[in-house]
C-alpha cells in the first residue's frame, strides 16, 4: 500500500513545501515579468483606440485581470482555509492566509482602476450598482478574514473561525460574476466568455489574456514567497525549519 | 504602431490621468508587494537563525 500509493500528502508537509516554493517563485516571476512586458506592448502600443470610449478603454488591460484575480483568488483562500479546517492540514491554513493580502490587493486595484474608466466613460467615479457593490462587498470579506485571524491568538482556533468566514463569503464570487446578467447594471456585461465569441479585436483580447496569465504568475510567485515566510513563523521550533535556513538544531531539550 | 509620437502615447488621446492613475497606483502596489513578502520572508529565516538554543 504505502510504496504504490500515489504521494498526495507529500507536498502537505511543510518540509517538502517549502523548498518546492523556494524554487518555484524565480519561475513564476519570470513568467510574470515577461508576459507583463509583452502584454503592455501590444495593449498599450499596438493595439488600436477604441471608437467609442477612446483611449480610455486601456485601463481594461489591468482592470480586467484584476477583478478576474480577485474572484479567482478568494475561492483558491475558501478552497485551501476549508481544507485546512476538514482535514486539520495545518499546511492548507498557511496557504489560505497567505493568498488573502494579495487577494484583497486586486480587488482594491479593480475598484481602483474601476473607478479612473468609470469616471471619463460614465461621468461617476463610482455607482451603487449590482457589480462595484458586490465588488466593494469582496473587498470587505478579504478585510473581514484577515482581520478576524489577526485578532485570535490560537492560531488553529483563528485558521478555522477564518475558514468559516471564507466559506461563507464565498457565495459572493457568483454574485459578482453573474450580477451583470441577473441585474440592470450600469457595468457592462462579459466581453470573453467560454460560450461565445469575444466581444473585442484579437490584439485586445490577446493583451488582456497575457495580462491575466501575468498576474496569475504574479499571484502564485507573492504567495509562496508570503506562504514559506509563515510557515516558518508558525514552525520556528521544528526541525525542518531548522534545515530549511542552515541552522543548527536545537541541543537542549531535543528529545526525539 | 497606434501611435505617431512619444508625447502622443503620453497624452493617451486625452485620458493620461485616468489611463496612467489607473497603471502608475497598480504599478505602485505590485512593485511593493513582492518587497514586503521578500523582507517577511527574511525576517522570519533571521529570526530562526538567531533563536536561542
Amino acid at each position: 500500500m504505502s510504496r504504490r500509493s500515489i504521494p498526495w500528502f507529500r507536498f502537505a508537509s511543510p518540509a517538502a513545501f517549502y523548498p518546492l516554493a523556494g524554487a518555484l517563485v524565480p519561475w513564476f516571476s519570470a513568467v510574470a515579468a515577461i508576459l507583463a512586458a509583452v502584454g503592455l506592448y501590444l495593449g498599450l502600443l499596438r493595439a488600436p483606440t477604441d471608437a467609442t470610449q477612446g483611449d480610455a478603454y486601456r485601463i481594461i488591460f489591468i482592470h480586467v485581470p484584476a477583478a478576474w484575480m480577485s474572484m479567482l483568488l478568494y475561492l483558491v483562500m475558501a478552497f485551501w482555509a476549508a481544507i485546512g479546517w476538514a482535514f486539520n492540514a495545518r499546511l492548507a491554513s498557511v496557504v489560505a492566509r497567505a493568498v488573502a493580502p494579495t487577494g484583497a490587493m486586486f480587488t482594491f486595484l479593480a475598484l481602483w482602476t474601476g473607478a479612473l474608466w468609470g469616471r471619463p466613460t460614465w461621468g461617476a467615479w463610482w455607482v451603487w450598482d449590482a457589480r462595484l457593490t458586490s465588488e466593494l462587498i469582496l473587498l470587505f470579506l478579504y478585510c473581514g478574514f484577515l482581520a478576524l485571524v489577526s485578532a485570535i491568538d490560537d492560531t488553529r482556533r483563528a485558521d478555522r473561525a477564518g475558514a468559516l468566514l471564507a466559506i461563507v463569503g464565498s457565495i459572493n464570487v457568483p454574485i459578482i460574476y453573474f450580477s451583470v446578467i441577473w441585474w440592470n447594471t450600469l457595468h457592462q456585461g462579459a466581453s470573453v466568455s467560454v460560450t461565445s465569441a469575444p466581444k473585442m479585436a484579437s490584439v485586445m483580447l490577446l493583451a488582456m489574456l497575457l495580462m491575466t496569465l501575468s498576474f496569475w504568475a504574479y499571484a502564485f510567485a507573492v504567495v509562496f514567497v508570503r506562504a514559506r515566510a509563515i510557515a516558518l513563523e508558525r514552525d520556528n521550533h521544528a526541525a525542518w525549519a531548522n534545515d530549511a535556513v542552515g541552522a543548527m538544531p536545537a541541543r537542549q531539550g531535543a528529545t526525539s | 504602431m497606434n501611435w505617431s509620437s512619444a508625447s502622443d502615447f503620453f497624452a493617451m488621446g486625452g485620458y493620461a490621468s485616468y489611463v496612467w492613475g489607473a497603471y502608475a497606483v497598480t504599478l505602485a502596489c505590485m512593485a511593493v508587494e513582492p518587497v514586503l513578502v521578500a523582507l517577511r520572508h527574511r525576517r522570519a529565516r533571521r529570526a530562526l537563525a538567531e533563536a536561542p538554543r
